[in-house]
């Protein structure tokens, strides 16, 4: 079943992913922007925290600027499949983690304050799961990060 | 732009993101030692040097109801790839754009992109139009869905940093 949106979710949503107000109050910024009080926008957002719809409000970082991170992929038997992503995703270094259609059908973001580090988790799970891990880092980045478009049914 | 030891206690302490109170940015700053005014202007400052790229509302798309999630690679020559990419780029329904390495025998494809979708119909056609708009249909290619997601949520880049970690 598929949640219904309110207008101000819908506006929330689509209007906040970016150039979030650097403001010391940034919820009465988009309060005033969308004619409701302070108290609505950060209760409404709350909800859509609690909804995990929204994750986050938060920094994307260009890739490799704070930190370093990399994309792995498995080949994992599938009977392993969920023991072996479980052991993969109880690495805090670890920030997405898929099963996708592939022969290779796991799939993992690492990001870690350094490159050695990242390197040091790839190293972790090979040997603890006896599985190569294919290192796919990010060589070149064409796209401007401009949110996720939404499209309202 | 080198991001100081500040520049990274502040990004630290943003890692959950900005707390769902009225004054959020001075929560922060007394997470990393620094006064609001502070926060603001070495959040501006990272922000106009592109540090962070995007600041603002971080979606799970699964979550609305974007399901069908597809990355579609591809395996370009080098000298053909930059000119694709930059039009699967320009897609509105291309949401990623990463040129990567090739890991052959097992894995061929050098150029990433993610396209979401509710439908993974729709996903397919989008695929087709994204090949086509890029002029790219001979190019040995691979879309491979997400069957389940395990995890996901932001880096914790502050998690074993000294403040100064590289």
């Amino acid at each position: 079943m598929e949640r219904q949106f309110s207008d101000l979710e819908k506006r929330l949503l689509d209007g906040c992913q970016r150039d979030f107000p650097l403001h010391p109050r940034p919820f009465a910024v988009i309060a005033e922007r969308f004619g409701v009080t302070e108290e609505t926008v950060i209760d409404t957002l709350a909800e859509l925290q609690a909804a995990g719809i929204v994750g986050r409000i938060g920094a994307v970082l260009e890739p490799h600027t704070a930190g370093y991170s990399t994309l792995a992929a498995m080949q994992v038997p599938a009977p392993l499949l969920p023991q072996i992503a479980a052991f993969v995703s109880a690495h805090p270094e670890v920030t997405h983690n898929y099963e996708r259609e592939h022969r290779l059908n796991l799939w993992f973001v690492i990001a870690a304050p350094s490159r050695a580090r990242v390197a040091a988790v790839i190293a972790d799970i090979e040997y603890r799961t006896g599985l190569a891990v294919l290192d796919l880092p990010l060589l070149e980045a064409f796209h401007l990060d401009l949110g996720f478009p939404l499209q309202w049914n | 732009m080198e991001l100081t030891a500040v520049d990274r206690r502040l990004l630290a302490a943003l890692e959950d993101g900005l707390p769902l109170v009225p004054r959020p940015y001075a929560e922060i700053g007394r997470h990393c030692g620094l006064d609001e005014a502070s926060v603001l202007a070495r959040l501006r400052a990272m922000i106009e040097a592109g540090v962070i790229r995007r600041f603002g509302l971080v979606l799970h798309h699964r979550a609305l109801g974007y399901r069908a999630n597809a990355m579609v690679v591809f395996d370009l020559p080098d000298e053909r790839l930059r000119p694709a990419a930059e039009i699967l780029s320009r897609l509105p329904f291309v949401t990623l754009c990463y040129r990567r390495p090739r890991r052959p025998p097992l894995w061929p494809y050098n150029l990433f992109c993610m396209i979401h979708g509710k439908e993974r119909r729709r996903v397919l056609e989008r695929v087709d139009e994204a090949v086509a708009a890029a002029g790219i249909a001979a190019a040995p290619r691979a879309v491979l869905f997400s069957r389940r997601c395990f995890k996901q949520r932001g880096p914790r880049y502050g998690l074993l940093a000294s403040g100064k970690a590289a």
